[in-house]
């Protein structure tokens, strides 16, 4: 890049650590993140900056891409993951500035958790709605490592059985949320026959999605083999592009949540998907979708998590669609 | 005075379906359903793919009355998604029936012998386990809409092209 024109970041003024690793460095000022690499530089603001990182952490790189914005992101490669700048958008890769360079997965996390650990500062929770947090900009003040380190709540059969992960409670620390206060938090009743107490299983489940502290962030409720109810609670603007590499299902629990579908490889927009309750739609393999939620929102995000799925990726016969018709 | 905030959920006989607008694709591609919509079109106790993956679906069956007891070698779950529906397990004397290297449910004929478990209440959102070699049946007193995490099987009905946008 024209160095002449790289921004100027004050770190010893503001307060944050840089990060490079390999060819690429970032900064943070009050206001922005900085992402410099050989073929130029980009500005994202921090706040918008630090909710996709967190993702981006909290998700292991996920499945496919990341897009912190149509400019920068991460591409999951299972082991190795890529840091990309204009490579996914038609106008930078027609004017050569396209940049990418790979790291070995467990390498580009550390730095990422570090990251996100130093610019977070304190009152700021990236996981948050951005009516129920603080800001994240201005100098470096104190931190949210517990927040950020918050641990992902995984069932491996089914949330509520004993062993298993726990329901949310007001105890445990997950009051129901300010926009869910009309959702009955009645458990079902169970009437087990003497001898299969420990056989019959159910709970509220829209009682525990009520209680959910985070948005765009999917726990994992129930599981069949591979198959995995990721449900999570939305509000406002989901903080990246989910560029997929295999299809993945959104079924609509309550409210409403509008998807804008965008091209997995150029950015150009390619749809509008509007979810009502009980609708049901399907995220193609080669697409990026980003949701916007008027209202907090339950959203079942359904995942098949098969390895088999890793191979066909790798050899390139993965369906790009779950059904024809 | 700041109003409350309503969360809104659908139901059988009261949904309103979304859809989807392209610019440059083909709506078919997002194989768009509403599970209430495909539950008031179907018959009681039919069980209807509204998402797949590979092997893996998402079924919804319309609970009416009662359903015949259905079996499965896997674990099943189930969430009641607007009326009160009635899970009704049983434990079968004989399960020589049920073939581990097969997915997905079987209906079974009349009342299989066995114990009885026990049975779950369900009302709007509760989700339930079906266990694995454990026979189950539905029961409601109104047309409801179930939403089922299954496997794909032989009695799984796609009917894709009658109940998604084109």
């Amino acid at each position: 890049m024209n160095q002449q024109l790289k921004c100027t970041v004050d770190s010893a003024a503001v307060g944050y650590q840089t990060f490079t690793i390999g060819q690429v460095k970032f900064e943070r000022c009050e206001y922005f993140a900085y992402i410099n690499c050989p073929k130029g530089e980009h500005l994202i603001p921090i706040d918008a900056f630090l909710r996709a990182l967190m993702r981006d952490v909290a998700w292991g790189f996920f499945y496919g891409t990341v897009a912190f914005d149509d400019v920068f992101g991460t591409t999951n490669h299972y082991g190795n993951v890529d840091i990309y700048l204009g490579s996914k958008h038609s106008e930078w890769v027609k004017a050569g500035r396209d940049y990418v360079e790979n790291f070995k997965s467990d390498l580009l996390m550390a730095l990422f958790r570090a990251m996100l650990s130093d610019w977070t500062n304190a009152g700021f929770d990236p996981f948050a709605a951005p009516q129920e947090t603080g800001t994240a900009f201005g100098r470096k003040h104190g931190n949210e490592d517990s927040l950020i380190n918050r641990k992902r709540e995984v069932a491996r059969r089914m949330v509520g059985i004993p062993g298993d992960a726990a329901l949310r409670s007001d105890d445990t620390g997950f009051p129901v949320n300010r926009a869910f206060l009309d959702v009955d938090q009645q458990q079902p009743v169970i009437q087990a026959e003497p001898g299969f107490e420990g056989e019959l299983h159910a709970y509220n489940f829209f009682g525990y999605l009520a209680r959910s502290a985070v948005t765009w962030n999917p726990s994992v409720v129930s599981v069949i083999r591979q198959s995995l109810f990721c449900p999570t609670t939305e509000e406002f603007i989901l903080p990246i592009d989910h560029g997929n590499d295999r299809v993945e299902w959104f079924i609509q629990l309550s409210d409403e949540i509008v998807w804008d579908i965008k091209d997995g490889a150029t950015s150009a927009p390619k749809a509008k998907v509007t979810m009502r309750a009980g609708d049901v739609c399907a995220m193609p393999g080669d697409i990026r979708h980003k949701g916007q939620s008027p209202k907090r929102s339950m959203l079942l995000v359904w995942e098949n998590a098969s390895p088999q799925i890793m191979d066909m990726i790798r050899d390139g016969t993965v369906p790009m669609v779950p059904v024809t018709f | 005075m700041v109003a409350a905030y309503k969360t809104v959920f659908g139901s059988i006989d009261d949904y309103r379906k979304g859809g989807v607008e392209c610019l440059n694709d083909d709506p078919k591609r997002y194989v768009y359903s509403n599970m209430f919509e495909v539950a008031a079109n179907s018959r009681p106790h039919e069980r209807i793919a509204v998402a797949r993956n590979l092997d893996y679906t998402i079924e919804v069956c319309r609970a009416e009355g009662l359903s015949p007891w259905m079996v499965c070698a896997h674990d099943e779950f189930v969430v009641a998604m607007d009326y009160d529906v009635t899970v009704h397990y049983r434990k079968l004397d004989d399960e020589s029936g049920i073939d581990d290297s097969k997915d997905g449910f079987r209906t079974l004929a009349g009342e299989p012998a066995g114990r009885a478990m026990g049975r779950i209440f369900l009302k709007r959102g509760h989700q339930a386990l079906l266990p694995e070699k454990r026979a189950y049946r539905f029961e409601a007193s109104r047309p409801a809409t179930l939403m089922l995490q299954s496997v794909s099987g032989p009695e799984t009905q796609e009917k894709w092209a009658d109940i998604c946008q084109k």
